[in-house]
């Protein structure tokens, strides 16, 4: 088998004027680039440079400087919490959710069609049916009815229901569980189809050339040969990591702001006290914070399967 | 018969186990399958457990959804709540048909132009080298990464601005240019052998037809999942602040306000969800049915 070529760019061997050669090429990219502009980027734009103003969306917003991001930081003691929090949140749900949901596709595509698209669908059901976090309210109710608390109440653990979702010692708990359980989502499905289009002929060829075990296959065939869905399904991991807000489960404000996290900061002036030159700031930070984590997985990606 | 036949060929129950489960591959253990078989089946009990809660809300009669602890499977089964259902659209001011429309419009656009305009914008951005590819490339990753909670002032600004107010394309234009189907297809099609490009380009294809009838169905299984975001995407929208008649606002938005009118369309309301559950499912199952094996059937070799 011959040496897999980089997957550097691919060079077009025509040989004119730069800007005629590739004019086709704009052409291809300018119906989704011009939508993407007015829609996605003029918008992040414009709460870029919200961010050093007062605006409050009725009154004309006056130039701040960078005091918002002064007071954010120096003023705001709930501010830092939800930093730490949501850190916490991140370094534990991201990698494991990632880790997860990336061994899940692998394992049910080794199965046969059938019950791999019947697994699939009942893995995602939950993000397709909206309501996940329901069934985790059941569970952990704070009285005695719910299936947590009778469970551990009639096997005699404990004399008294625990307050799942509004005990300080447990609600970060339970929001990571509960976030490990919903990570089969975006990158899960794209791990799937990645799977799906990797060339069995290399399989095969590395049956031939030694390779015994699954574990094997998986480290120097799979991974390396769908390095761009890994970087994907990072990129998705960070920003669901990042934006986790477990209003859902333990309600906002969260008891002793346990679990007040960055994007329920940002929600609560953003949208409960319109101070949107505040809450633009925050987005700021937040954003930087995922750019700098995506350069630190984007450098640990590469060396995977080498 | 085939099976049994095939047990025998293959000699012992160990090992046609193994190959049942892996799809006929030599190299793997019984106890290695046996834990697969197992930690997937854990996984899948309790992602089946919300979707089991709601198909029984959907049959329970009235006392039963508000019972405390509450049930997952009704007692009582009824389909009172599918025919109150079917007599609140028969009786709505705008006809129940008119919704469905308006959603079918969103989706069959929407899902169509998503793939076609991302799918343009992916195969320059992964496979060729020109100026301003790293620039794109980059605004497209990072603009994965901005909290939506702040544009949406902004974003309502520029869609009274072009005037968009209103209409269907309010919902439609954004979703159109939603980054992350872009960004997945971009990177299904940078793992694609550069030789399938160059051979393309030496039979005289312009880069359009290489994208159309060679790139596109190689990554199919890429374009199925964009599909269903998008499904789901604009499946979930109500249309939001930009919609305000109610002749242009889609199915999704008419049954949530069953919902919001409180307990006594809970019922109703149960029902609606199964309904609003079991359409993205069937697509996601077709969806999915498709994402098969398609690089070992385009017959490169690198």
């Amino acid at each position: 088998m011959k040496k897999k070529k980089n997957n550097s760019a691919f060079k077009p061997t025509v040989k004119t004027s730069e800007w005629k050669k590739n004019r086709s090429l704009y052409l291809m990219l300018l119906p989704f680039f011009t939508l993407f502009t007015i829609f996605t980027v003029l918008p992040v734009l414009f709460a870029i440079v919200v961010s050093f103003t007062d605006f409050n969306v009725l009154q004309f917003p006056n130039f701040v400087g960078l005091s918002n991001y002064l007071s954010l930081f120096l003023n705001d003691d709930l501010f830092l919490t939800a930093i730490k929090n949501t850190f916490i949140l991140a370094v534990i749900v991201g990698p494991c959710g990632y880790i997860l949901s990336f061994i899940m596709a692998w394992m049910l595509c080794e199965l046969p069609d059938k019950l791999r698209v019947f697994m699939t669908v009942v893995l995602y059901g939950p993000s397709l049916s909206g309501n996940v976090y329901m069934i985790w309210t059941l569970i952990f109710a704070d009285d005695s009815t719910g299936f947590a608390n009778s469970w551990l109440l009639s096997s005699g653990l404990t004399n008294e229901a625990i307050l799942w979702l509004h005990d300080e010692q447990y609600m970060m708990l339970i929001i990571i569980i509960v976030q490990l359980w919903m990570s089969f989502g975006v990158g899960f499905l794209s791990f799937i189809s990645g799977l799906q289009g990797i060339d069995k002929a290399q399989l095969e060829a590395g049956m031939v050339d030694g390779i015994t075990n699954r574990w094997q296959e998986l480290w120097f065939i799979i991974l390396p040969s769908m390095r761009p869905v890994l970087l994907f399904g990072a990129i998705m991991a960070i920003t669901g990591a990042f934006s986790i807000t477990g209003t859902a489960l333990t309600g906002f404000p969260s008891t002793g702001y346990a679990t007040h996290s960055i994007v329920d900061h940002l929600n609560w002036y953003g949208t409960t006290k319109m101070e949107l030159g505040y809450a633009s700031a925050i987005a700021v930070i937040l954003f930087v914070l995922m750019i700098g984590c995506n350069r630190l997985i984007q450098k640990f990606l590469r060396k995977v399967g080498t | 018969m085939n099976a049994i036949q095939r047990i025998k060929a293959s000699g012992g129950f160990k090992k046609s186990f193994v190959r049942f489960f892996t799809k006929g591959r030599a190299n793997r253990s019984v106890g290695g399958t046996m834990f697969l078989l197992f930690f997937i089946a854990c996984f899948g009990v309790f992602a089946l457990f919300p979707v089991l809660f709601m198909l029984g809300n959907a049959f329970k009669p009235m006392h039963e959804l508000y019972r405390y602890p509450p049930t997952i499977l009704p007692e009582n089964p009824s389909v009172q709540n599918f025919g109150d259902l079917l007599q609140y659209a028969n009786e709505s001011l705008v006809p129940f048909t008119r919704y469905v429309f308006n959603t079918g419009i969103l989706i069959l656009i929407g899902c169509i132009g998503q793939i076609i305009f991302s799918a343009m914008a992916a195969f320059p951005l992964a496979k060729f080298d020109f100026k301003g590819r790293g620039f794109l490339s980059n605004l497209v990753v990072y603009a994965l990464m901005f909290s939506g909670a702040v544009t949406a002032v902004p974003n309502y600004i520029i869609m009274n601005y072009l005037g968009l107010m209103d209409s269907l394309w309010a919902v439609l234009l954004p979703a159109l240019a939603s980054t992350l189907g872009l960004y997945l297809l971009q990177n299904f099609m940078t793992m694609l052998p550069d030789s399938l490009i160059e051979a393309a380009q030496i039979d005289g294809a312009s880069y359009f037809r290489t994208l159309v009838q060679v790139i596109m169905p190689v990554v199919k299984p890429a374009w199925m999942t964009v599909f269903i975001f998008t499904f789901q995407n604009l499946w979930g929208n109500t249309g939001g602040s930009f919609l305000y008649t109610e002749n242009i606002k889609p199915l999704s938005y008419m049954l949530s306000k069953i919902a919001a009118a409180g307990i006594s369309r809970q019922g109703m309301a149960s029902a609606a969800s199964l309904l609003m559950f079991i359409i993205p499912v069937v697509i996601f199952i077709i969806a999915q049915s498709n994402v098969m094996e398609t690089m070992a059937t385009s017959g490169m070799k690198d």
